[in-house]
């Protein structure tokens, strides 16, 4: 019994950190854009309706003019709801558990992701600034890389 | 290509190269807001740093509740590094830190364009653009 214990407690210390991984925004013009105010988040943490949904509107994007000129806003929607989570993807990751009647304009808002995290205390939020702000703790979030720590 | 060819054409990209350079830095897009000024009020008297200062330090209660002034998010010191209310760095505003401010009009007119809404709740006029760049490239 013992060596068994010790044999698994091997197996488990010796494999690396859970990490959660997706393919990271390939496209210029997207990581240019987004990435001028924020983190550029992959494509595959949210469903392309809400993609549809956040590109629809950049002149109001959570209190902020975001607005560009429609051709940019078209190439970089196509981008994003082509390699959204549910189209690209197969479903699982963030994107698990959403009801297909909901749409998302915030990734912290998905179920998985309050699954995953809980709830920030007002200390973490201090520091972080936003709940969107991945690469805070996650320092290869722009990678695709969610490491489990 | 012969060291003649090289020669010539060196020559000929240094001379193309000199009103390139002397077109660069803020002046050009001043210029381009200078004219507008003008054509909106022909007794425009120039660009004033003062109140491009004042400007940048107002505080407004017609854009975002979360924005209600530049120093929102580049601080009170356009010489330091700002940030993003999604937490992203910005290269301080201030000409002299941040050398390529405004020496492009599309960049500067996108960001005027957005900023001027979200802090202002309105679009800014040529006089106030101007304005606003004098005073920075003069920090």
């Amino acid at each position: 019994m013992r060596i068994v214990f010790a044999a698994l407690l091997t197996v488990f210390t010796s494999l690396p950190a859970l990490a959660y991984r997706v393919a990271p925004v390939a496209d210029k013009v997207t990581q240019t854009e987004c990435g001028a105010c924020h983190m550029v988040y992959p494509a595959a943490l949210l469903p392309a309706r809400s993609w549809d949904a956040i590109t629809a509107d950049l002149a109001n994007h959570f209190g902020e003019d975001a607005s560009l000129e429609q051709t940019v806003v078209d190439g970089i929607k196509a981008y994003l709801m082509a390699n959204a989570g549910d189209v690209a993807g197969d479903g699982r990751g963030l994107i698990r558990g959403l009801p297909q009647d909901q749409t998302p304009l915030r990734i912290t808002e998905l179920p998985m992701f309050t699954r995953i995290h809980g709830n920030f205390s007002p200390r973490t939020m201090k520091k972080i600034g936003v709940a969107g702000n991945c690469s805070f703790c996650h320092q290869a979030a722009t990678k695709g890389m969610f490491e489990d720590d | 290509m012969s060291l003649k060819a090289w020669i010539v054409t060196g020559a000929f990209i240094g001379g193309l190269a000199v009103p390139v350079l002397a077109a660069a830095g803020q002046d050009a897009v001043l210029a381009q807001y200078k004219t507008q000024a003008i054509a909106a009020d022909p007794a425009f008297a120039g660009f004033s740093a003062k109140r491009g200062a004042e400007l940048y330090k107002s505080s407004n209660s017609a854009g975002g509740p979360d924005t209600p002034s530049c120093s929102s998010c580049h601080t009170a010191s356009p010489l330091k590094a700002g940030m993003t209310r999604a937490g992203k760095a910005i290269e301080p505003m201030a000409v002299s830190a941040s050398p390529s401010r405004f020496t492009d009009i599309a960049k500067t007119e996108k960001w005027f364009g957005r900023n001027c809404k979200t802090v202002l709740g309105r679009a800014c006029s040529a006089q106030e653009k101007g304005d606003f760049i004098t005073y920075l490239s003069g920090l």
